[in-house]
């Protein structure tokens, strides 16, 4: 298919003001998505967005857009369900095309265990109100014909879970949208703008330092994903978060052979075909910690040969183009989303590998937490405070496929 | 119509291939090219393009070509592969593309490695630049690798007749590959594009094989190679690639680039057409020319887009007839399909050819990749490498010089510094070749576009997206060249922007006003050109995907009909099903042989990890919640090992071998971590310590014998071995003699039967095994596997680390605070008990649920809730089901699960919702079966 | 992949390397004095630059022994490699 053309204006240059109400740091999408959302939800407009580089540039021009909501736990349940239902309006709201495509995603489980799991998350899924079922192998293959479903290969496909309002956005389009629709409310899009220092006076936040001059703020939401530590640190917060390399590939176009999104935590790999036809896959993460945008390619080997084992079609598709992400990996593989010990400055970050698609949740959500001082009920248990208490929202395990 | 010159080129013109095209039958030669081959039949029409279905024909002559996508039908398909870089082969059959291509339904059968390879210099690109470098190298001593992504070498030289030393430049290449390929420590790679580069001089290349050889493939070679080099130095001569200008209806087929034509007429002799204009903004395309109308097309017209045209060359070409026309430019073309004649100055020169030459782009990828910084040359209107890289040089006209002496002469330097930084002297003496070139290409105008009609300029052929594109993005506010490039889609098809690339930014800094060198360049990103995903995943799939492992008794099993379970990398019999039974009726027969008679199990997976050293105890009490230290020799206890956060993360049980020696057990899965784990405390932590961790797992074969008639079996194979309960105690062990060889035999118990583990040497586990099969014969022994030993330690409570915790699980929850000692001041883990969310009452706690009707047997997995009907979501969940089995011991089913204050709920009904039903249970205590521990003794 | 230089196998590929997060990071002496934040910041808590790191690796496929490293996250160049015990040594960044 061809991709729906984008609009003859999206957003202008300005130069930064002064001083804004509230300052989000960084142009990806929570941080767009958040000025958005302050602006038409809150009427909070005088609001700047500053990025480093350009707009939408980081994780969010990097991910392999998968969207659900499929998690364990409750506390992950209510943001990432209250997400996909934004995410079911979302293309309406912003008025663009954003490719939205409840398409499903299987999460395939190869193990007695694995199926244990799957089954709990499904059944907690059901309860919380979130679709979702367990299928047999002969129901993945009729969902995904080219899941290899025979019991001959290494790890065979015992089942999945399957949830099909999950699927897959367009992720530039989201961004895309999100930046006009809160330019066009006034929000200020300042990109090429580097935040180098942030000021505080009385324990409150006062201003940002950038590479474009000092910028006074009321309030600052930091959504920086693999950058949020070296942000943090300018106020002397440490944060329980590693910041990883994340790598993901497209192959070149083909016909379409894949209609769902197929996740495969124990042989780690991901993979939709997107809506020209390109399959867009994802694996684990590199080990160590990372800022440099680029990955090991043995890791990209090893996601090839376990794609080959699940899609023994995809022998002769070529790769065509891999790249990679820093994503801010929390200890249970949660998020950290809430207040800070600095009156006014609030914290959007350790997604991990799964942010983009909490993108409107997160928005809503933290939009709401800067404009109320105070967290969003679907944020609530994501605080920071959670790793002293031990209230920790572990999404490490029966969840295990973190994206 | 025959496009084939009577001589010329590097075909053999001896052998007849045929194929096939979009159905139609063709013949060429062996070493044409799909595209060439085509070409000599006057086929310039290959596909059509992805939006607007326009016809698609050849630009380029290599992997950079933007439009001539084919789809490979035989031997076996393949999607997206470009005609000009398909090596013709006898059955061929492609077909055009219109964007997308199609995989095959069934499985690859070609078999495909990789390989590693060291080396001093790594040369990429064996043009005159790259053929100095790696002799230079070469003579040097140094070990050189060049790799080469042509079937030969010669790079450009392949497109030209130019003379080399007076000889025909084939010759010098000749003769360089030839020393080359004869000196020690040299290896030569074609059909080889290097397609990433990576830290510490990692470059991946693929290497292409077999796929020229079509059907005649040995099916024993493998199809294409990964090469994993690491080199010390890097000669980066990859070359340049010719662009295009972007002018009105610039993409009908017959419109390429002037460089093609050539490569076409000197290398495959291929006239690309019968009447050829040329568009220029650079003399190289003066030679196209000319080489064309001495070869017999009629080129009535040269356009160049300088004010002024190069007199000598202007001179040659009106000798041949050939009208230059400088200050002009091509202002559109028509045809339907290929091009038929061409706008310039108002009036329609016809033709069925143009060449156009905007330019040359040097190819910088792998030194992007590398890191190595851009300079944008407003002279060459290119991006150009900007620095020096300590490990990695350029040469030849990959850093924009375009001149064969300057090439070679860069070459060699490059060489030959390679080889210093390698460590070693340069001594390689290699003469320049003087070239009798008439063009040069450096004294070009920068011109992107022809203005006109945008909606027909195309700037990306294979995306279809236009001037109007970029002007309406620019338009739109965009300013960064990555924005651009995702609002028009340039530069992410196929050839990703190999030729469009520049272009576009170009565009981008005209219609904003800037210079190209005020913008960042979009980030070149690996592999430089396609690479199948089977050939990444190598030899690492099927059994290979992950490596097996089976215990030495694993024949055994096999040979006995046991359904295997992956438990980690082992395989594990899950149950022995004899004839008619599922798993149900096969594990309550193996129960109940457990809990009436005897049965044995292979338990060789189990982790073993042997502790040594004087302070071996106090290690292991930091490690395990409960006291080691204290563990008498001979004696046994079972111990449980948290992570520093407190929650659960191993348990098994601990054996004393000596004063200074422990053997220390794991879960399956968990063998490896746990080994892992010790030594990262000891190693990082307390490295004062006098401890040796060994893995053990595989050096033993361990059998429990489990049941009431254990203690005959075993009687029976360890005549020396005093089995009474009073000499031999339960968690005690004794070396012993077991069917006739060592062994250590356990008093242990994971079923709360009376059982014992025997540990032999593996290289003796099958005859053991075997032999207590044949020893309990009479008590009706009976194997069984990890389904029955779930179910028999269900009965007892005992939970399975992973199944009942899911690493937010402490030793406190699953009601095992028996095994926390509150003596000891510290162990891992320990200071994560007093955090405020550890202290809570409403904890999830271990239970066990009895379902009310007691042959419902609750799904594994299901949620637990308070309420005897279902509210609206969301549903407040108490818990889930971690375990659940019909019992044979109790005669019904029953279940296992954590339930947030379940220690205190015991007695109360709770409901389990099963599809549309709720399902009542009762909770209870974890431990179901003999709750006093009668049996353990027999 | 990168070369990582094992301080006691010399440099070797990356893959047979295990990562270990942040160097010197002592277990405390006595975490029962600890307040929750103080045992919070010890479990959960590591710096995360962008710059030199001082780290941990095992050469898990290798001699299996544990070392410290000091690399630059922005461009994961390894500046310094040095056994556990061994000070931190300087590195220019």
């Amino acid at each position: 298919m061809q991709l729906p053309e984008h609009p003859d204006f999206l957003w202008d240059d300005p130069e930064p003001k002064a001083s804004y109400d509230v300052v989000i740091v960084g142009g990806g999408g929570h941080g767009l998505a958040t000025a958005y959302y302050l602006a038409k939800v809150h009427g909070i407009r005088n609001v700047a967005v500053l990025e480093k580089g350009w707009l939408a540039g980081g994780n969010m021009a990097r991910n392999t857009t998968i969207i659900r909501s499929n998690y364990l736990w409750d506390e992950s349940s209510g943001i990432y369900e209250h997400s996909l239902k934004l995410w079911e309006g979302l293309e309406e709201d912003l008025g663009y095309p954003i490719l939205f495509d409840q398409r499903g995603v299987l999460n395939l489980a190869h193990s007695l265990q694995d199926v244990r799991d799957s089954v709990r998350r499904v059944n907690a899924n059901r309860l919380n109100g979130i679709d979702a079922e367990w299928v047999d192998p002969q129901g993945v293959k009729e969902i995904c014909p080219i899941v290899n479903v025979s019991p001959d290969v290494r790890y065979p496909v015992l089942g999945a879970t399957y949830q099909p309002r999950a699927g897959i956005a367009k992720h530039d389009y989201v961004a895309w949208g999100y930046a006009r629709a809160a330019h066009a409310m006034g929000v200020d899009l300042i990109q090429n703008c580097e935040v180098t220092g942030l000021e505080t006076a009385g324990g409150r936040i006062t201003a940002v330092e950038t590479s474009r001059g000092r910028i006074a703020a009321g309030r600052v939401g930091l959504c920086a994903a693999g950058h949020s530590s070296v942000l943090a640190a300018m106020v002397g917060l440490r944060l329980p978060l590693a910041s990883h390399p994340l790598q993901a590939l497209v192959s070149e176009l083909l016909e379409p052979v894949h209609p769902t999104v197929v996740m495969s935590n124990a042989v780690h790999v991901y993979v939709s075909q997107a809506h020209k036809g390109e399959l867009v896959m994802g694996a684990g993460i590199d080990s160590y910690n990372g800022y440099g945008q680029r990955g090991s390619f043995h890791i990209i080997e090893q996601q090839m040969a376990a794609a080959l084992e699940l899609f023994p079609v995809f022998a002769r598709a070529h790769l065509l183009r891999t790249w990679a992400g820093i994503v801010d990996v929390s200890p249970d593989a949660s998020p950290i989303v809430g207040l800070t010990p600095v009156g006014g400055l609030y914290l959007n970050c350790g997604w991990g590998t799964g942010g983009f698609k909490a993108t409107p949740g997160v928005g809503d959500c933290f939009a709401h937490t800067i404009a109320h001082d105070k967290p969003h009920p679907f944020n609530e248990p994501f605080t920071l405070e959670r790793f002293t208490t031990g209230a920790l929202v572990d999404e490490h395990g029966a969840a295990a496929v973190a994206h | 119509m025959n496009f084939r010159t009577p001589t010329g080129g590097t075909i053999d013109r001896n052998t007849l291939l045929h194929f096939t095209f979009n159905g139609e039958g063709f013949t060429g030669h062996s070493g044409d090219t799909l595209a060439s081959a085509l070409l000599a039949h006057g086929v310039h029409e290959i596909g059509s393009s992805v939006k607007f279905g326009r016809p698609r024909g050849i630009v380029a002559a290599g992997s950079e070509d933007p439009t001539s996508l084919v789809q490979i039908e035989t031997p076996f398909p393949e999607p997206m592969l470009l005609a000009t870089t398909v090596e013709l082969y006898e059955g061929l059959e492609a077909r055009g593309l219109a964007g997308q291509g199609r995989l095959a339904s069934i499985s690859d059968p070609a078999r495909y490695d990789a390989k590693h390879e060291h080396c001093d210099v790594l040369v990429v690109g064996a043009g005159p630049a790259g053929l100095v470098a790696a002799l230079t190298a070469a003579r040097s001593g140094a070990r050189v690798v060049l790799v080469d992504e042509q079937n030969q070498a010669g790079g450009a030289l392949l497109g030209v007749d130019e003379y080399l030393d007076d000889r025909p430049s084939a010759s010098w290449v000749a003769d360089i590959v030839a020393e080359l390929k004869s000196t020690p420590g040299v290896l030569v790679l074609e059909r080889t594009t290097a397609f990433g580069m990576y830290q510490d001089g990692f470059v991946l290349a693929l290497q292409k094989r077999t796929d020229h050889l079509g059907f005649a493939a040995p099916a024993s070679v493998a199809r294409q190679r990964v090469w994993r080099i690491r080199t010390k130095q890097t000669v980066l001569t990859t070359g340049a690639h010719e662009r295009p200008v972007v002018f009105p209806d610039n993409d009908r087929p017959g419109i390429m680039l002037a460089s093609a034509a050539r490569t076409f007429l000197h290398r495959y002799g291929v006239l690309v057409g019968s009447r050829a204009v040329v568009f220029t903004t650079n003399d190289s395309a003066y030679c196209a020319a000319i080489n064309l109308a001495e070869s017999g097309v009629d080129v009535p017209l040269i356009v160049d887009a300088r004010p002024e045209a190069p007199a000598r060359l202007a001179t040659e070409c009106a000798a041949r007839g050939i009208e230059v026309r400088a200050g002009q430019v091509v202002t559109g073309t028509e045809g339907e399909g290929r091009v038929t004649g061409v706008h310039v100055a108002g009036a329609t020169v016809a033709c069925d050819t143009l060449l156009v030459s905007g330019g040359w782009n040097p190819v910088v990828s792998l030194f992007s990749q590398a890191r190595g910084k851009l300079r944008y040359d407003a002279e060459l209107g290119a991006f150009v490498p900007g620095e020096e890289l300590g490990s990695v040089r350029v040469a030849g006209s990959a850093t924009g010089e375009l001149d064969l002496a300057s090439c070679v002469r860069q070459g060699r330097e490059a060489g030959s510094a390679a080889v210093v930084a390698a460590g070693f002297s340069s001594r390689g003496q290699v003469p320049l070749p003087v070239s009798d070139s008439r063009c040069t290409s450096r004294s070009g105008l920068v011109l992107w576009r022809v203005p006109g009609d945008e909606d027909t300029s195309f700037v990306d052929l294979q995306r279809d997206a236009t001037v109007s594109d970029v002007l309406r993005a620019t338009g739109a506010g965009l300013r960064s060249l990555e924005h651009i490039k995702r609002y028009t889609t340039i530069g992410t098809a196929h050839d990703q922007g190999k030729t469009s690339g520049m272009i576009a930014a170009g565009i981008v800094a005209e219609a904003l006003g800037v210079e190209p060198a005020d913008q960042r360049p979009t980030t070149f990103r690996p592999p430089y050109t396609s690479v199948s995903f089977a050939a990444l995943a190598g030899r690492d799939r099927g059994a290979l995907h992950d490596p097996v492992r089976v215990t030495a008794i694993h024949p055994w099993h096999v040979a006995h009909g046991a359904l295997f379970e992956n438990v980690g990398q082992w395989k594990r019999p899950w149950y022995y099903p004899q004839p008619g039974e599922d798993l149900h009726t096969a594990v309550l027969r193996e129960c109940r042989a457990a809990r009436s008679g005897v049965a044995m199990m292979d338990g060789s997976t189990l982790g073993k990890i042997d502790v040594q050293g004087s302070d071996a105890g106090k290690f292991l009490d930091m490690l395990y919640t409960n006291m080691m230290s204290t563990l008498k020799v001979g004696r046994i206890r079972y111990g449980v090992m948290c992570g520093v956060d407190g929650m659960v993360i191993d348990d098994g049980t601990v054996i004393r071998v000596g004063e200074e020696r422990y053997l220390v057990t794991t879960t399956t899965g968990n063998a490896a971590k746990i080994l892992d784990w010790m030594e990262e405390w000891l190693q990082t932590e307390w490295p004062h310590l006098d401890v040796h961790c060994t893995s053990v797992t595989d050096h033993w074969a361990t059998i429990p014998l489990v049941g009431p008639k254990s203690r005959d079996v075993l009687a029976a194979v360890a005549p020396d071995l005093d089995v009474s309960n009073e000499a031999f105690e339960f968690m005690t062990w004794r070396d012993t003699q077991v069917a006739g060889v060592p062994a250590r035999v356990c008093r242990i118990s994971f079923s709360g039967e009376l059982a014992y583990e025997i540990n032999v040497t593996a290289w003796h586990g099958l005859a053991v095994w075997e032999t207590l099969m044949a020893a309990g014969a009479p008590f009706g022994i009976t194997p069984y596997g990890t389904e029955t030993m779930h179910v028999l330690r269900a009965e007892k409570g005992y939970p399975i680390i992973g199944q009942e915790t899911d690493a937010t699980v402490t030793p406190h929850d699953l009601g095992m605070s028996w095994a926390v000692s509150k003596k000891k001041p510290d162990f891992i883990g320990k200071r994560s008990f007093a955090r405020a969310e550890n202290q809570r009452a409403d904890r999830k706690q271990l239970v066990g649920l009895l379902p009310v009707d007691p042959s419902v047997l609750l799904p594994e997995g299901a949620q637990i809730i308070s309420s005897d009907h279902l509210p609206e979501p969301p549903v407040r969940m108490l818990g889930h089901v971690t375990s659940s089995y019909p019992s044979a011991a109790l005669g019904r089913t029953f279940a296992l699960a954590l339930v947030r204050s379940g220690h205190s709920r015991i007695g109360e009904t709770l409901y389990v919702p099963v599809s549309d039903a709720l399902v009542p249970v009762t909770v209870t205590d974890s431990v179901l079966y003999d709750k006093e521990g009668t049996r353990r003794d027999g | 992949m990168q070369l990582i230089p094992c301080p006691w196998c010399g440099p070797r590929e990356e893959a047979e390397f295990h990562y270990g997060g942040q160097a010197h990071v002592a277990y405390p002496s006595d975490p029962s004095a600890l307040s929750d934040e103080e045992w919070a910041q010890y479990v959960f808590f590591r710096d995360n630059p962008s710059g030199p790191f001082a780290e941990r690796w095992s050469h898990s496929a290798g001699c299996r022994r544990w070392f410290n490293a000091v690399r630059d996250t922005r461009t994961h160049d390894l500046l310094a490699v040095y056994r556990v015990g061994e000070p931190m040594p300087e590195v220019a960044s």
